[in-house]
């Protein structure tokens, strides 16, 4: 039977002090944080190892006896990836806890090699296991942050404009996937309902690229606009995409393609049976919408 | 047993579905709708459907056959007023109604109809 575990709790202070006493100034990042929070920190988590290994168990952390040690770590992992520390950063405040342990492991077993090698290959197994965890709860936090941001971008990058009267644009900026295209259909849906629109110009001059499943969330959008009487023309089809199009066998037939928004305007004013002249002789050169007969 | 009203508005018949559309009185619609489009010799046919908030494939496959059926009995159908869940939920079942002509809502369906049958632009407008 391993005496790591009772020797942690043993050492507990000595360990922690050594531990702060070695830990590299790159690593305390003064600017980001102070040492009293440092301290602080060092302590609950070293009570938490402690209480953890109260259970016997120093290589399998996922019991309940280390829920608390685990906590503490995402925690910390989560405050400090707010703070601005960088992964290894995190991961070596808690990888630097693996000296002082070995020097208290070395006190304890001076005279035995074999009990000292079994330890110390037992403590390593506990620091790496511990560093994990703060990794993976540092990740998750940034891929937390990630995905918020995304959201707020998807929100902000799908507005539906209305053009004139009857006819409504869709610019849409960045790749269209399954969420995003979601959003966009859902918005141009009501703002068809609410503006009483005929026809919609979804502009791709902002998307990079036009794969089959891009195309397919395009027809997607446009079935349904149809099938609440709303015409839908694409405009913005750049030459590559034209290109590209083809070379996939997309099948864009029954769908209106237009290579400017201009000239999808055009269209869009003429099927609702409107035209924009300019004013002959006017010093102002205003435009005059006039409703065909 | 409740049944949808059948209003005819001149050579065009008015369906305005304002109740949950179940099985039964789907079939029910297809049965009358296609007894008087004959009884009338009707040219178009509207169907509003601007409550209707929950639609199934069974749904909309009702809606592709009476559009298919009224063809046969040369009048012309237009679904007029799908609400934007509808829509969605029509497409994601992979049903894009290919034959079924849309408007937005009841007048411009009336237009639609109007232009279809390559009539006067409307009765009382012009």
């Amino acid at each position: 039977m391993s005496k790591l575990p009772e020797m942690i709790n043993k050492n507990k202070e000595e360990i922690r002090s050594d531990w702060l006493k070695q830990m590299s100034t790159a690593v305390r990042r003064a600017d980001l944080m102070s040492n009293e929070e440092l301290e602080s920190q060092s302590r609950e988590l070293m009570d938490a190892i402690a209480s953890g290994a109260k259970s016997g168990d120093v290589t399998n952390l996922d019991g309940p006896a280390w829920a608390q040690a685990r906590d503490t770590l995402s925690a910390i992992s989560v405050s400090r990836a707010k703070q601005g520390f960088s992964t290894s950063e995190t991961a070596t405040f808690v990888l630097s806890l693996k000296q002082p342990i070995f020097n208290a492991v070395r006190r304890e077993n001076g005279s035995d090699p074999a009990a000292l090698f079994d330890d110390i290959w037992k403590s390593t197994q506990l620091v790496d296991k511990l560093a994990l965890i703060t990794a993976d709860a540092f990740q998750e936090s940034r891929e937390k942050f990630i995905a918020r941001q995304q959201e707020e971008l998807m929100e902000l990058s799908t507005p539906v404009v209305k053009l004139w009267d009857g006819i409504l644009a869709l610019p849409i900026i960045g790749t269209l996937d399954s969420a995003r295209t979601q959003v966009v259909m859902e918005s141009l849906l009501q703002a068809v309902v609410q503006t009483n629109s005929r026809v919609a110009i979804i502009d791709i001059t902002g998307v990079p690229t036009v794969d089959t499943l891009v195309a397919q969330h395009l027809l997607k959008t446009i079935t349904a606009a149809r099938l609440m009487g709303a015409d839908c023309i694409i405009s913005g089809v750049r030459p590559q995409i034209a290109q590209t199009i083809v070379h996939l066998g997309i099948d864009l037939a029954g769908v209106i393609t237009k290579a400017k928004l201009s000239d999808a305007f055009a269209l869009a004013l003429q099927r609702t049976g409107q035209m924009v002249t300019k004013i002959n002789g006017d010093s102002s050169k205003k435009t005059l919408l006039r409703r065909e007969e | 047993m409740e049944r949808i009203p059948i209003l005819r508005m001149g050579q065009f018949l008015l369906v305005t579905i304002q109740v949950d559309m179940h099985d039964r009185l789907a079939v029910q619609l297809q049965d009358d709708l296609t007894e008087k489009i004959s009884e009338c010799s009707s040219r178009g046919v509207l169907i509003d459907i601007s409550t209707l908030e929950i639609v199934d494939s069974f749904i909309g496959r009702m809606l592709a056959n009476i559009a298919a059926m009224a063809r046969v009995l040369d009048a012309e159908t237009v679904v007029v007023g799908m609400q934007p869940a509808v829509a969605i939920t029509l497409v994601e079942l992979g049903m894009s109604l290919t034959g079924v002509r849309t408007a937005l809502n009841v007048e411009t369906g009336m237009e639609l109809l109007y232009e279809l049958r390559g009539d006067f632009h409307s009765e009382n407008g012009g």
